[in-house]
């Protein structure tokens, strides 16, 4: 029994009167002339969101959101259109449109369906009724009033609550029919605090693919609100970072971010097969030092980036990416892998049916090395510890990233001494690995927070590495000291 | 039965249809119980077409429509959206908002903008240009964006040439009893292309128009070619080494630098206190000689709208007059706290316009002398709390007023408010591709960090 199969078909195709059948029907539709391989996409989405401000919950918002997306494929080729009416002739008008990509060749033939339903990652729960609306509210007021407690210097305390049910069914003419049925909820809590007239902000939070009482076990909640009022506290004493290239000692955890930026990109199918990233045609060549193993792992309980199938219905997996600092492999999707000649990863991931999938990565993070990170800090004579980070970006082509840190402070003499303001970091992926020159044995991924934008589409990943140290990276500061 | 929207061709028809549908959540709030009520509803239509290395790669038909309604019970709210527009969906809808709104606290700020506000006449802004274009045609002129960038023998490789057309409607709503709506639309060509010299140096580069009517567009070739010469101009950049030195911000990243200012006189920024400018209406923020204001009604532009978010009616404002911040951009929840009225910038501004100088770009590099030229940033390294600010940024280093060679992997940084302080320079080549319009902007100091 598949149950994500069947919570696919009784919340997306009973209610529009579909059956599998009709859905070979418009598949075989499809699979005209010159068309080689076609999809149908279903999604059905509920999400709501909770804000207090002030002391006072006072927005929240519901949202539902559906529709199907058709995709045909000939060659190169990509025909898509969609529908956010999930009924037969809207379907098969989207078809039509998809299918006008291929004007001749031969007709392709739906296999027949092989169903399965990946792993099981998560519970299958809708996360909005794990937890009363007051009781929501209650948890909002608690971590308000715990980072109100903290500090008389908090000034201002801004709380959020999401959370999405999600159901994804793929029928593909390639026979995959799979479903997924996928929670996600996340709190932020995000503080400014105030000092001699001086003002710092700072955020923290989480989540994963659990319910709502994920914040209230062992006290996440009120425990994101205290990480935020002690980052911010430490921002208030910060001095000017300094600018120019040095040592830079990454924390564990969320700086991980650095993988994502620096590699992750570079390594998805689509820019290797167009030729367009700085690493394409460098499987088996030296591009990190030999105390780096780097996975992009979509099989990790309950976690942000994770999927029990991806949006083409094929199992997650975990990737290595990068072993002892030799590029094993990059990540792809049906279409990039095909037209590569190499294996399905599980890594087609979509932001809606109204979006076409792509490569992109799940929790992609590096494995324990050997060093204690005390011994990591104590190596640096004169350098950066960063801590925290906010977002990144990379330019995949010329190879050149960037992150932001939100809490750093200076190395001197083998110790972490001031606080240093948020700061720019910017290098090269492909050699940046190469100055990894020490990798903790502390690897932490991500409390649950990120999001990955490429071209215009949103996904949630995770991250994780542990502390690392990079011989020479630029810090982007305004103190030449 | 739904009325499928996206078969009604004819905009007026569309809004109509648009208007009814507001009418009736309105409706059905009240019979909720909602003390008052505020809906929106929007349509879009659109095409894309992508071409690459000459091939077409893919074709995409968009079809969009939302509905979001906020009720309100007294001070209490609560938001619902969906993109079902059947009877039954929109009455849950409103069910779902109420149900909200039965938890959230009292918040005596919150309400409709007042109702002696709303737009009370709607202009015709010309925003609406459909362009009958199918995707045969859409994919030849994509090829000729492409082709024309591909001359050259150093562009070795391509990302590709898009070419979109939407249209779209929308239509706002609130139990004052207000209604209004209007119909746009929005075409554009990109094209992004790579350079690549010897085995290593390889650089990306992309170059787009965009435009309410699509006779206003950069012809496809243009915009190809530009691609190409901007993918050209990054072939063997160096590092710098970290230093201080003048920054002009090209025109086409200048909108960013503004739009950090932009969020830091945000309402919402100034009632949390989270912005460097609480507190400095009335002060000098810019140097004497700048003016920045929006341009709500010009028309055919991209910024251009005739009522906000709320109804309320948009009108030409300044921001800041002779260096002088004159106004925040409120909406009527951050203006009551603020104790201040709306600006009628419920949802952002309209062409907010930074008036140009008299030198060109060529003229501003002249001027810098000895510096660095950024044409493109990356990352979000931006505090609007504190105004820090530190991005990655490449472009050309500048020695006596030329172009030297180009740079990359370098960080610009200093604090907001005295990178506004010293802006020197504001060129006349006004990019007006977006909602932000301005020059080049030549800053008398940054820190630049690399080797």
């Amino acid at each position: 029994m598949n149950t994500s199969i069947e919570t696919a078909r009784n919340f997306i195709l009973a209610p529009a009167g579909l059956d599998e059948g009709d859905l070979e029907k418009v598949l075989n539709k499809l699979m005209g002339h010159g068309v080689d391989s076609a999809d149908l996409y279903f999604q059905l989405s509920r999400h709501e969101s909770w804000v207090l401000e002030d002391g006072i919950v006072k927005e929240g918002a519901h949202g539902i959101e559906q529709g199907v997306g058709v995709r045909a494929i000939s060659g190169e080729k990509t025909g898509f259109a969609y529908s956010d009416e999930i009924v037969l002739p809207a379907l098969s008008h989207a078809a039509e449109a998809a299918r006008a990509i291929a004007h001749q060749g031969r007709a392709g033939r739906v296999q027949a369906w092989s169903s399965h339903s990946g792993h099981q990652l998560y519970v299958p729960l809708d996360p909005l009724g794990t937890l009363a609306d007051k009781d929501k509210v209650s948890l909002l007021e608690a971590v308000d009033a715990e980072a109100k407690r903290m500090d008389p210097r908090v000034k201002q305390v801004m709380v959020s609550l999401a959370g999405e049910y999600e159901v994804i069914m793929v029928a593909a003419a390639d026979g995959t029919l799979a479903a997924d049925v996928r929670p996600l909820v996340r709190m932020n809590v995000r503080v400014i605090a105030e000092h001699n007239g001086r003002r710092e902000q700072a955020t923290a939070g989480g989540g994963g693919r659990v319910g709502y009482q994920y914040f209230i076990d062992e006290g996440r909640g009120l425990a994101y609100a205290r990480e935020a009022v002690r980052q911010a506290l430490i921002n208030l004493e910060a001095v000017d970072a300094p600018a120019g290239t040095m040592a830079v000692v990454l924390g564990s955890g969320w700086p991980g971010i650095l993988l994502h930026e620096a590699i992750g990109h570079g390594l998805e199918g689509d820019f290797n097969r167009k030729g367009t990233s700085a690493f394409s045609g460098r499987i088996g060549q030296r591009v990190a030092s030999d105390q780096c193993t780097v996975v992009d792992d979509g099989t990790l309980s309950d976690r942000r980036g994770s999927l029990n199938v991806d949006d083409e219905g094929v199992a997650t997996q975990c990737t290595t990416l990068i072993e002892n600092g030799v590029l094993r492999g990059y990540m792809q999707d049906k279409h990039n892998a095909r037209l590569m000649g190499m294996p399905f990863t599980g890594n087609g991931r979509r932001e809606s049916y109204a979006h076409l999938p792509m490569p992109r990565m799940t929790n992609t993070y590096m494995l324990n090395g050997h060093h204690d990170p005390e011994e990591i800090i104590r190596s640096v004579d004169r350098g950066l510890y960063a801590a925290n980070f906010g977002g990144g970006q990379v330019d995949i082509t010329s190879g050149k990233f960037v992150f932001s840190a939100s809490e750093a402070y200076l190395i001197e003499n083998g110790k972490v001494t001031r606080p240093v303001r948020g700061a720019t970091l910017i290098g090269n992926g492909p050699d940046v690995l190469t100055r990894v020159s020490m990798v903790g044995n502390d690897l932490q991924l991500d409390s649950g927070v990120g999001t990955c934008g490429k071209e215009g589409q949103s996904v949630p990943v995770g991250v994780g590495q542990p502390t690392l140290r990079v011989d020479e990276l630029t810090v982007g500061g305004t103190s030449a000291g | 039965m739904t009325t499928d929207l996206a078969s009604i061709q004819d905009p007026a028809s569309r809004l109509a249809v648009l208007e009814q549908q507001v009418s009736d959540i309105l409706a059905e709030a009240k019979a909720q119980g909602a003390s008052a009520a505020e809906a929106g509803v929007s349509t879009d239509t659109g095409l894309s077409v992508t071409v690459r290395l000459g091939e077409v790669e893919t074709v995409e038909h968009h079809r969009d429509k939302g509905v979001a309604v906020t009720v309100y019970f007294g001070k209490r709210k609560g938001t619902a959206s969906t993109s079902d527009f059947s009877p039954r969906a929109i009455r849950e809808t409103v069910a779902a908002a109420c149900t909200i709104a039965r938890y959230t606290a009292e918040d005596e700020y919150s309400g409709l903008a007042d109702a002696a506000l709303m737009a009370t006449d709607i202009p015709d802004l010309d925003l609406c240009h459909p362009w009958a274009l199918s995707a045969d045609q859409a994919v030849a002129l994509a090829m000729d964006a492409e082709a024309a960038g591909r001359v050259d023998h150093h562009i070795t490789n391509s990302e590709g040439a898009t070419v979109n057309t939407y249209q779209g409607g929308r239509v706002y709503g609130n139990s004052h009893g207000f209604i209004g709506g209007y119909a746009a639309t929005r075409h554009g060509i990109s094209c992004v292309l790579i350079a690549q010299q010897g085995d290593t140096d390889m650089q990306r580069d992309y170059w787009y128009t965009v435009a309410r009517d699509a006779a206003a567009l950069e012809l496809p070739a243009e915009v190809g070619a530009h691609a190409a010469r901007r993918a050209l101009q990054r072939l063997g950049a160096r590092r710098l080494s970290t230093r201080q030195v003048p920054v002009i911000f090209a025109a086409e990243v200048a909108g960013g630098l503004i739009g950090h200012f932009l969020g830091a006189i945000r309402g919402s920024s100034l009632y949390r206190n989270a912005s460097f400018l609480v507190d400095h209406l009335s002060k000098q923020v810019f140097p004497g000689f700048v003016h920045i204001h929006e341009q709500p009604h010009l028309k055919n532009a991209l910024g251009s709208a005739p009522f906000d978010e709320e109804g309320v009616s948009t009108r030409a404002r300044d921001f800041v007059v002779d260096g002088v911040l004159t106004s925040y951009v409120l909406d009527s929840y951050s203006a009551r706290k603020l104790g201040m009225q709306t600006t009628g910038n419920a949802g952002g501004v309209h062409n907010l316009t930074v008036d140009p100088g008299t030198l060109d770009l060529d003229g501003l590099i002249t001027e810098m002398g000895n510096g660095l030229l950024v044409t493109e940033l990356m990352g979000m390294g931006v505090n609007i709390v504190t105004g820090d600010y530190s991005r990655g940024a490449s472009g050309f280093w500048v020695e006596n007023g030329e172009i030297q060679y180009p740079v990359q992997e370098i960080t610009i940084a200093g604090n907001l408010r005295d990178i506004f302080m010293r802006i020197q320079g504001i060129g006349r080549d006004v990019d007006t591709r977006g909602n932000i319009r301005t020059g080049s902007i030549l800053i008398e100091r940054m820190t630049v960090a690399g080797t």
